[in-house]
């Protein structure tokens, strides 16, 4: 068994950032992450970091920016502490020797972005994440932070507390990818899931083929609710034919959107009058299908967006990772000719519920970045929102777990006296597990009595080995490809960026479907070396509850808002639904309930008509 | 164990190494599409109208210590579906999602920026991700990277890779901060854009899998660790002192006194590094800072 004061679980941005905080504040900090920390999907953010650094610019007009963006739904303490707090983190990262782009005078250059009052998006070229990525790694290398790299975390550690609110998290159980090895990672302080988002939900997605939402699910069975899960964003311009993504940085630097007809159609058709391409993210890629729909796509499928006029040596200085992807992936060469973009699958405003210190309603256990929902987003991210919450609120439960006193959270996590239960919606299928063996023939999580850590730990490590055994050993019957193809196929088709209540049903039924074929899984692969069936197939379990999470927050929430669209009822409804949705597993019987969204910090945001 | 086999075909011979300074004219992005244009010219590519509906013929490398079978390094043939605009780690994914759940391989992004995709691909380092199959000659022959320690398949042990870039302090190293939390320190548009193209390594090791010294010589850090240092040392908000350290640190027995400017480096990074020519540069900064010379 190994042992370290504060375990973080996952090796982004979010990861990286918190293991320095935490080490920084004298804890024994380890890093376990199935992938080398370097080939996170930190790595491919491209636009840039939102910090109100300049003159003219305050933290006050960027916390109101996002919350506007977020459709309201974002919670003010979370938007005013990403506000107040990435400044100082931006430049921490310039101290650190990140190459960012530069003005004249040296100093670091800001751009415009979507939805933004003034243009302080910090950028590195359009290849921000990579830098910010490495950067960090960097910092972990110099500080001698132990990474357990290649190592896949396969469940967490609690003891058996019946109410969530009342359980601790003593640390992860976890394989050795190379070798096949199940060991018990024991956390004294806390454990930090930093696990990326869960885009493979989805087939069209800009997400990395890692980003499985492992982290959710975990901290989901162990008790902790999901928030906000049916809010998507779908980034209006990924490449058609991969869902490589193309920077909101190409509409900042002043690149347009064509229809097939050849029309500006986000000023011809009215969708955003005053920012046009600059709209926020859900307002552009709607527009983009509206335009497909009403037989006005380039195809039937896309629409173009066009930076030539920009001039190469503009594109080049600030953009030039664009003119590869789009030559390598879509094959189309951006000096010369408009690009075909569509909306694709981009990030999971929701998430783990948790508070500004990064901490859910189980003790001990955090979670930062993309997996977490503070809430910043609510509805909505606006582009350049997404890295300096990593860093922020990274950070920030570093310190925590590492046990710096951060002041009492102001958001409330978990099940407890200010919520509300959903009573209204008739679901289709039994969610969760009821009834279905979906660990992979093994009893039911949270098995024992015991009180023990080491032997809690122990007991959690066995149960692993025996799914594993379980597993490798079975020899015919679905593998997990196929499940997954099929649920992705799903999410895409019905809970997209239009939604209908009877699409999601469907999508909820066939994630039915894909749990009870779920129950016959086996893995093929024979070997315990870098066994990536394995991994795979416990991925592939993942994403099932995830994604069931997802279309039970669409199905429930009958409006409009940000991200969210639903045909039955096209308007934001400030009346009944200035709250956030929560699910909570309840050992296999998931329970939706409601909290009510803060929108009173230092500053009152009171609900506005959201026009760009 | 290695898997360098005889070359299924020979690279066109290399241009003479030119003059690095004369190098560098023109812009990245003309400089690659010019070498995409050579590449294909090599591979005598396939028109991929001719390829639609076709099947690909894929001959991967197979073993695994443990399995019975594939002990013995041997190559499995995969026929896959062409698919318009399909890359090698499409084709790869195919196989083992349709045919066969074992075939091992690391991939993550699919966007050619985590690197863990370099694979041999008909005697070439080359991200799966980003080699579009029409322009290879078929049977597509894919193996893992040479001059590597196979793991299973397609996996080699990075190990040795992430001791060689750990070997260079690959982090910033400057006491002397503005004063004030939110003052940054000043880097001018030339510094940043001398140091850029070194900051786009992506550690997918295609570089040192490639490097015939770095094959005979263990202990030589590489391009991409050098390339790292080169990152550093010439970047001018780290002060003199330091710059002078990290020379030190390459200008070792095993640093870039090694380099015989074989080009083989650049010539296969996946993102256009000018690898030989950043090593050619220390060289000459370590002559003029008079450091000793192996």
């Amino acid at each position: 068994m190994y042992e370290h004061d504060v375990i973080v679980v996952g090796a982004g941005g979010a990861g990286l950032r918190a293991a320095i905080a935490a080490h920084e504040a004298g804890a024994d900090t380890a890093i376990v992450s199935k992938l080398h920390p370097v080939r996170s999907h930190t790595g491919a953010a491209e636009g840039g970091i939102n910090a109100a650094l300049r003159e003219g610019d305050d933290w006050e007009l960027h916390a109101y920016d996002t919350m506007k963006g977020s459709d309201y739904l974002a919670d003010a303490p979370a938007a005013e502490t990403l506000a107040q707090d990435a400044p100082e983190e931006t430049i921490q990262l310039e101290h650190w020797g990140m190459p960012f782009s530069r003005e004249d005078d040296g100093r670091v250059s800001q751009r415009p972005f979507g939805g933004l009052s003034f243009p302080r998006t910090t950028y590195a070229g359009a290849e921000t994440g990579h830098h910010l990525l490495h950067v960090m790694y960097e910092q972990v290398v110099k500080r001698g932070i132990q990474v357990y790299d290649e190592w896949y975390v396969m469940n967490l550690v609690t003891d058996d507390a019946a109410d969530p609110n009342d359980r601790e998290c003593h640390g992860v159980v976890a394989y050795d990818v190379q070798s096949g090895n199940v060991e018990g990672f024991k956390a004294n302080g806390g454990v930090i899931l930093a696990t990326g988002g869960p885009g493979q939900a989805f087939d069209h997605t800009t997400n990395a083929v890692s980003c499985t939402g492992d982290g959710h699910a975990m901290a989901y069975r162990a008790g902790a609710p999901l928030e906000d899960m049916e809010f998507i964003q779908f980034h209006p311009t990924s490449l058609p034919s991969t869902g490589v993504l193309i920077s909101e940085g190409v509409r900042g630097e002043g690149g347009i959107l064509y229809n097939a007809k050849g029309e500006r159609f986000m000023f011809e058709y009215g969708y955003a009058n005053n920012s046009g391409e600059l709209a926020s993210r859900d307002v552009v890629a709607r527009a983009e299908l509206t335009e497909v729909n009403e037989g006005r796509g380039v195809n039937d499928e896309y629409v173009h967006l066009d930076m030539r006029h920009l001039g190469e040596e503009r594109i080049l200085d600030r953009l030039e990772n664009i003119l590869h992807l789009a030559e390598d992936f879509e094959g189309v060469d951006g000096l010369v000719e408009p690009m075909p973009v569509k909306p694709g699958q981009h990030y999971a405003m929701g998430g783990i519920d948790v508070d500004e210190n990064g901490q859910t309603c189980i003790n001990g256990l955090y979670a930062a970045g993309e997996s977490a929902c503070v809430s910043v987003h609510g509805g909505n991210r606006l582009g350049g929102n997404a890295l300096p919450e990593l860093i922020v609120f990274g950070k920030r439960a570093g310190r925590h777990a590492a046990g710096d006193d951060l002041g009492t959270a102001e958001i409330e996590t978990g099940y407890g006296p200010d919520v509300e239960d959903e009573t209204e919606t008739e679901l289709p299928v039994q969610p969760g597990s009821a009834g279905l063996d979906t660990a992979g023939g093994v009893a039911a999580d949270g098995s024992g009595v015991a009180t023990e850590t080491d032997g809690l730990i122990e007991r959690a490590v066995e149960a692993e080995r025996t799914r594993v055994d379980h597993l490798m050993d079975k020899d015919d019957g679905v593998q997990h490809a196929q499940i997954r193809a099929k649920l992705q196929k799903a999410m895409t088709d019905y809970v997209n960026v239009f939604r209908t209540d009877e699409g999601i049903r469907k999508a909820l039924r066939v994630i039915r479907e894909c749990r009870e074929e779920y129950q016959d899984v086996y893995v093929d692969d024979p070997s315990r070396t870098f066994n990536t069936d394995l991994q795979q197939t416990y991925e592939t379990r993942n994403l099932i509850d995830v994604a069931e999470t997802i279309a039970l927050g669409a199905l429930v929430r009958n409006e409009f808002r940000g991200a969210h669209w639903r045909q039955e009822n096209q308007e934001r409804d400030d009346e009944n639904w200035l709250k956030h949705t929560l699910i909570s597993w309840e050992d296999g019987d998931p329970n939706i309930f409601y909290r009510p969204v803060i929108l009173e910090g230092e500053k009152t945001y009171e609900p506005k008509v959201r026009s760009y | 164990m290695s898997t360098q086999q005889e070359q299924p075909q020979e690279p066109e011979s290399q241009e003479a190494p030119e003059d690095p300074e004369m190098r560098g004219t023109e812009s990245p992005q003309q400089e690659r599409l010019k070498e995409k244009e050579q590449g294909l010219a090599q591979e005598e590519a396939v028109d991929e109208s001719d390829l639609e509906g076709e099947t690909v013929h894929l001959k991967v490398f197979r073993y695994d210590p443990e399995v019975e079978g594939k002990q013995e390094p041997r190559f499995d043939d995969f026929y896959v579906p062409f698919e318009k605009g399909m890359t090698v780690l499409d084709a790869v994914m195919y196989a083992r999602d349709e045919f066969d759940s074992s075939l091992t391989f690391r991939h993550s992004c699919r966007q050619a920026v985590c690197g863990s995709d370099a694979f041999f691909v008909n005697g070439k380092q080359q991200l799966g991700c980003k080699t579009q199959i029409s322009e290879l000659k078929q049977p597509v022959r894919i193996e893992p990277l040479p001059h590597q320690e196979v793991v299973k398949d397609l996996v080699v042990d990075m190990d040795h890779f992430y001791d060689q870039m750990h070997a260079v302090e690959p982090y910033f190293q400057q006491e002397e901060l503005p004063d004030g939390d939110l003052e940054e320190q000043r880097q001018s548009r030339e510094n940043r854009e001398k140091v850029k193209m070194s900051t786009r390594c992506i550690w997918c090791a295609a570089c040192m899998s490639s490097c015939n010294i770095a094959a005979g010589d263990n202990e030589y850090l590489g391009p991409a660790a050098i390339n790292k240092a080169y990152r550093f040392a010439m970047d001018e908000r780290e002060d003199e002192e330091i710059k002078e350290h990290r020379l030190r640190i390459v200008e070792q027995e095993h640093g870039v006194w090694r380099c015989q400017t074989q080009f083989s480096c650049t010539e296969v990074c996946p993102k256009d590094i000018p690898l030989t020519e950043h090593i050619q540069e220390l060289k000459r900064e370590a002559v003029k800072k008079n450091l000793k010379f192996w």
